[in-house]
């Protein structure tokens, strides 16, 4: 009934309650990314020497040894991992918090919104709940394995921030293997859940490692074979090189550039969500068959681990899909070469600022994607999940790929082939689009007539 | 003691012997189920019952006639309003008492509304098990406005005790009629929302058609009811075939699953044959209001009730299916023996022989279409 009065008002909540958290959604996940945009672009080894010298200078000591700049450098990368590390925590916290809040407003109830303004530090109270809680490890389970294995988890995770761009220099390192690099440390992932999966010594924990290998072993496969084609258009293996070969406008992205990339991106998207174990193919955890899946006989800290991989996962699937398909951080208007001319400038650090921006802003957007999909689409079974990877996403990525060496033929032959290509593209998209928009003002209208109700926020 | 079911099991020789409950998130209650699986493909899946046994039948032997009323609130806490009319049926029928016209209105307003409350728990959990876990909540806020309107009536929203022997507890509360009908046109409009959300979902249409197929003869060798029955394509249904109260004068159409999308008999049949019957019930609670009869809402009963010695049998379709309670009296205050026969615990029955080579993700589907709860099958 909808005459009813609402029974839950919001609660007041005090002024400087909102300030502060608006303060800490705004520091907490940019802070670590300034760090980095700090650091990374810097001409590492001189920045160190500079750095030496200046601590040299204050202790009294000469520092300008081999064995000094050697531990400086270490201490340098150190810092610079802390950093990523550290933005790869917080914003798989806030993912938490932004799920949950979507997913009250999508179920129609009110999620968290009692710590803090909106329920912001819900994640913050979360982790030091996990902290608090009970260390378990159930009796005759394999301790060393079952203890290991959320590091694997983690680290398969943490590691693949080393390529992860987050702007035009800030990277923490343009390995030119980038995306090679990325495919196989995720594989560690893997690894964690089939240890989980086995040292548990549970029945249900068991099944979920055993559906997780046969599930990330299976689309890797597809996923592979789908990043060849930004990777042949682009002819390099580098993030950063494949997000300079395409340019800011959305006809010049891979995505649609190329009629077979835009397949080939949804081959890669669904079977990154694959790989990163979310609906529709939370099979590894499905709570409804497996109880918790290798996660059933987690608690505290290490569970809390996973959960930071597995919402941390989010990024690493927004961000690979923005950098290989939709351009990544390039700037409308402000071509690299316009940037790298201004380089030692101060403009040059807020052009730096701005690709961040813009691509964090791409890479939000696909990560919102994921979470409406996760409260939108039921599970679907093993064997399902299965022929969708062999029969369907296999070929159609082979198919892409062979298309997209003829394509390159013929973008060689006739260059504006793409353009027209990515307008075609952009222009049904954008028709996809309005049709979308009208369905879900349709939708509404059925159930609540012209009224958009947004008050429960 | 090694088990019974157990030493059935062993003697099965099984590959791994999953404990598939009593706690789990997909078993609807405290049941358990020994299932016997090859990897993720299921040999075979015994259900253990018993977990939820409270003696409800021996209890009624202490009571006494109208003392048990409550006490069949809890064999069905889903939808405990038609466990309180078979309960009523069977002792009207012992005392030869005429129920009067509004008073079976009345029962038949409140049993629709509570079916429409039992199929939304019955829908959503279905998507739940599924792995869609939004279509739950939704049909958890219908569910709300349905026990608001239940409350308004009796007082209660989970276990209503409603009904009473020759009649029912408490009249129209006034402004009410007007409630359910604003109710029920949102609710009309919600059926179509529903069937957008979640029903025709290709992926939840093919998680459901043609999975846990229960051929018609298999339904009514083992004794399905309601829902489960009709969703494998017999077409039976106590209020129209055997109508009681006041059944006989609304005009309501009986959905028959037909393989909507899959094959007859199919978990998509069941669960959309549920679908369609809130539709129903909408239907039969507008005819219903409609033609409320004046009149007492309550005959005249004794306070004493103290039959003469005899058997009677009350069956009522509930929300899960034909319902009965079968009361002897020996001429004392207290029945001398009260049986319930409900539809869940004869559909735990066959899903031993339905569930070999179905994946164990397919026996949460099997599960949740055959809408089992687990106090209606111990009691």
């Amino acid at each position: 009934m909808t005459s009813a009065p609402r029974p839950y008002a919001p609660r007041f909540t005090p002024r400087w309650l909102v300030a502060l958290t608006l303060v800490a959604a705004v520091v907490l996940p940019t802070l670590f990314p300034l760090l980095v945009l700090l650091l990374a672009p810097l001409d590492r080894q001189a920045a160190v020497a500079a750095a030496l010298r200046w601590l040299g200078g204050a202790l009294g000591t000469d520092l300008s040894g081999p064995m000094a700049q050697d531990v400086g450098f270490a201490a340098y990368l150190l810092l610079l991992a802390f950093a990523v590390v550290n933005f790869g925590a917080i914003f798989s916290g806030m993912a938490v918090w932004w799920e949950r809040r979507i997913a009250g407003r999508m179920q129609s109830r009110v999620g968290p919104n009692r710590q803090g303004f909106l329920g912001f530090f819900v994640w913050i109270a979360d982790a030091v709940k996990f902290l608090l809680k009970e260390d378990l490890v159930p009796a005759e389970a394999d301790r060393l394995l079952f203890r290991a294995a959320p590091y694997f988890v983690v680290t398969g995770f943490v590691l693949t921030f080393v390529v992860l761009p987050f702007g035009e220099s800030v990277v923490v390192a343009d390995l030119d293997v980038g995306v090679f690099y990325v495919t196989s440390v995720t594989a560690l992932v893997v690894v964690g859940i089939l240890v989980s999966g086995w040292s548990s010594n549970s029945k249900w924990a068991l099944f979920g490692g055993m559906r997780s290998a046969a599930q990330v072993i299976s689309y890797e496969i597809p996923a592979g074979i789908a990043v060849f084609v930004p990777v042949l258009m682009a002819g390099t293996l580098s993030m950063q090189g494949i997000i300079r070969a395409q340019g800011a406008w959305p006809w010049e992205w891979m995505a649609f550039r190329n009629p077979a990339a835009l397949v080939a991106f949804a081959v890669m998207f669904v079977a990154q969500l694959a790989e990163s174990n979310r609906t529709p193919f939370d099979l590894p955890e499905a709570e409804s068959e497996l109880v918790a899946g290798f996660l059933s006989e987690y608690s505290g800290f290490r569970f809390a681990l996973f959960f930071l991989a597995e919402y941390g996962n989010i990024w690493v699937l927004s961000a690979l899909s923005t950098t290989l398909f939709l351009g990544g951080w390039q700037v409308p208007g402000l071509p690299p070469e316009a940037i790298a001319a201004v380089r030692g400038e101060p403009i040059w650090w807020g052009y730096q600022l701005l690709s961040m921006v813009v691509f964090a802003a791409k890479a939000i957007a696909v990560a919102n994607l994921v979470i409406w999909l996760r409260w939108t689409l039921p599970r679907i079974r093993v064997d399902q999940m299965m022929n969708l990877s062999w029969k369907y996403l296999v070929p159609m990525g082979f198919a892409c790929l062979v298309f997209t060496l003829f394509w390159q033929l013929g973008v060689a032959a006739a260059p504006r082939l793409e353009l027209a290509s990515g307008l075609v593209l952009v222009a049904a998209a954008a028709v996809i689009a309005a049709v979308f928009v009208r369905q879900v003002r349709r939708n509404i209208e059925l159930v609540q007539g012209d009224r958009v109700d947004l008050s429960n926020w | 003691m090694e088990k019974l079911i157990l030493r059935k099991m062993k003697a099965g020789g099984g590959d791994m012997l999953l404990n598939f409950g009593p706690q789990h998130p997909s078993t609807h209650g405290v049941i358990n189920f020994l299932v016997d699986t090859d990897g993720e493909v299921m040999r075979r899946a015994i259900p253990e019952v018993g977990y939820l046994h409270r003696s409800i039948e021996k209890i009624a032997e202490q009571v006494g006639y109208p003392g048990f009323m409550p006490y069949t609130d809890r064999v069905d806490y889903v939808a405990a309003m038609f466990a309180n009319e078979g309960y009523a049926l069977a002792v009207e029928r012992l005392l030869k008492l005429e129920v009067p016209p509004r008073a079976q209105v009345l029962r038949a307003i409140s049993c629709e509304l509570c079916r429409i409350a039992s199929h939304l728990v019955s829908v959503g959990t279905m998507a739940t098990d599924i792995g869609a876990v939004t279509p739950l909540i939704h049909a958890i806020r219908e569910r709300e406005a349905v026990n608001d309107l239940i409350e308004a009536l009796c007082g209660a929203r989970l276990t209503y005790n409603y009904h009473r022997i020759g009649g029912v507890a408490y009249d129209l509360p006034s402004g009410w009629s007007d409630r359910v009908l604003r109710f029920l046109d949102h609710f009309d409009s919600l059926i179509q929302e529903w069937d957008r959300l979640i029903t025709f979902n290709e992926i939840y249409v093919k998680r459901l058609a043609g999975v846990a197929v229960i051929p018609r003869e298999m339904a009514v060798g083992y004794g399905l009811v309601g829902p489960n029955l009709r969703g494998s394509g017999v077409d039976w249904d106590l209020r129209r075939d055997v109508p009681y109260g006041a059944y006989r004068d609304f005009k309501f159409d009986v959905p028959v699953g037909t393989g909507y999308r899959g094959k007859v008999g199919d978990a998509f049949d069941r669960y959309y044959v549920r679908v369609l019957e809130m539709k129903e019930s909408s239907r039969i609670v507008r005819q219903a209001l409609e033609k409320v009869p004046g009149g007492e809402f309550m005959a005249k009963v004794s306070r004493k009730i103290k039959p003469e010695a005899g058997e009677a049998i009350g069956r009522v379709e509930s929300a899960r299916g034909e319902m009965a309670y079968y009361v002897v009296s020996d001429g004392t205050e207290k029945p001398w023996r009260v049986r319930a026969r409900t539809g869940s615990f004869l559909a735990m029955g066959i899903i031993e022989d339905v569930s070999p080579g179905l994946m164990v993700a397919d026996l949460v589907a099997l599960i949740a279409s055959l809408d089992v709860v687990a106090p209606e099958i111990d009691r």
